[in-house]
């Protein structure tokens, strides 16, 4: 019963602090809303047994990506972007869209549910130490190969970023 | 009981809150943001299952979504900034051509 009770707490949260990140006018307020919806998402993912990819979503999410979100939209001023001419049915069918898959994803959801055979166990032990040590199993041994090529990939980023916005030498 | 389909619907949730933003904000930054609310919504998923199957494949493929969207941050915003340099401004729409 707690564990319902902190579930639907937790999942307001997220889901209020999403809609935040939606409708805030100024940027810098949807970038600090996302935050706290990374970390309500952490913090799930701890309920569910995950600490180390709790810890990575806090560090990688919450801490370098939005850090990065938030000094470009300063650095660029895009804080109150002035409107542009809209088109008039944009809105009203965004929203008729996603409404749509709201509802049929849900329902797609709980038409599939198997009843009894889905249940997280509440003591789903979050032993740390474990954890990582079973990742790192995984990670290393059956998954080698492709986190060989995320190395590449952050790489060819780093490139990409640092090629985009070198200043261009006259002639 | 919180079962794993309360995970899984409330991952859709984020999920099209996602897509509405992608659908209906003008400012690029705020764009990517959704996308990046999206690729977490999906992660909370894989979570989910990975849980309830006790095995350890779908935390480390969103330990690689993790370092993918990391990567893909880092490119669209150099990006953008570079599109306002050359712009002055970053409207959504003005992004129409490839020639800089």
């Amino acid at each position: 019963m707690t564990d319902l009770i902190v579930f639907l707490v937790l999942s307001l949260v997220a889901i209020a602090s999403a809609l935040g990140m939606l409708f805030s006018r100024n940027a810098v307020y949807s970038a600090l809303f996302l935050v706290l919806n990374f970390v309500v998402v952490a913090v799930f993912y701890l309920l569910l047994g995950a600490p180390f990819i709790a810890m990575a979503q806090i560090t990688v999410y919450a801490g370098a990506i939005m850090v990065l979100f938030l000094f470009v939209i300063m650095l660029l001023g895009a804080e109150n972007l002035p409107p542009s001419e809209v088109l008039p049915w944009q809105r009203p069918l965004a929203i008729l869209l996603s409404t749509i898959l709201a509802v049929e994803s849900i329902y797609l959801v709980f038409a599939r549910a198997r009843s009894g055979t889905s249940i997280i166990s509440p003591d789903a032990s979050v032993n740390s130490i474990e954890n990582v040590r079973e990742m790192a199993m995984t990670l290393f041994n059956q998954y080698l190969l492709p986190f060989e090529v995320t190395s590449i990939l952050l790489l060819v980023a780093m490139v990409g970023a640092i090629v985009l916005n070198k200043r261009e030498k006259a002639g | 009981m919180v079962t794993v389909d309360y995970y899984v619907a409330l991952s859709a949730i984020l999920f099209t809150i996602g897509a509405l933003g992608v659908l209906s904000r003008r400012n690029p930054l705020i764009i990517f943001m959704s996308i990046e609310l999206m690729l977490n919504a999906a992660n909370l998923a894989f979570v989910a299952f990975a849980s309830v199957y006790e095995s350890f494949n779908g935390q480390i493929f969103v330990f690689f979504v993790i370092a993918v969207a990391a990567a893909e941050v880092a490119v669209g915003l150099a990006l953008i900034v570079e599109i306002f340099k050359s712009k002055k401004n970053i409207n959504i729409d003005d992004m129409n051509s490839l020639k800089g």
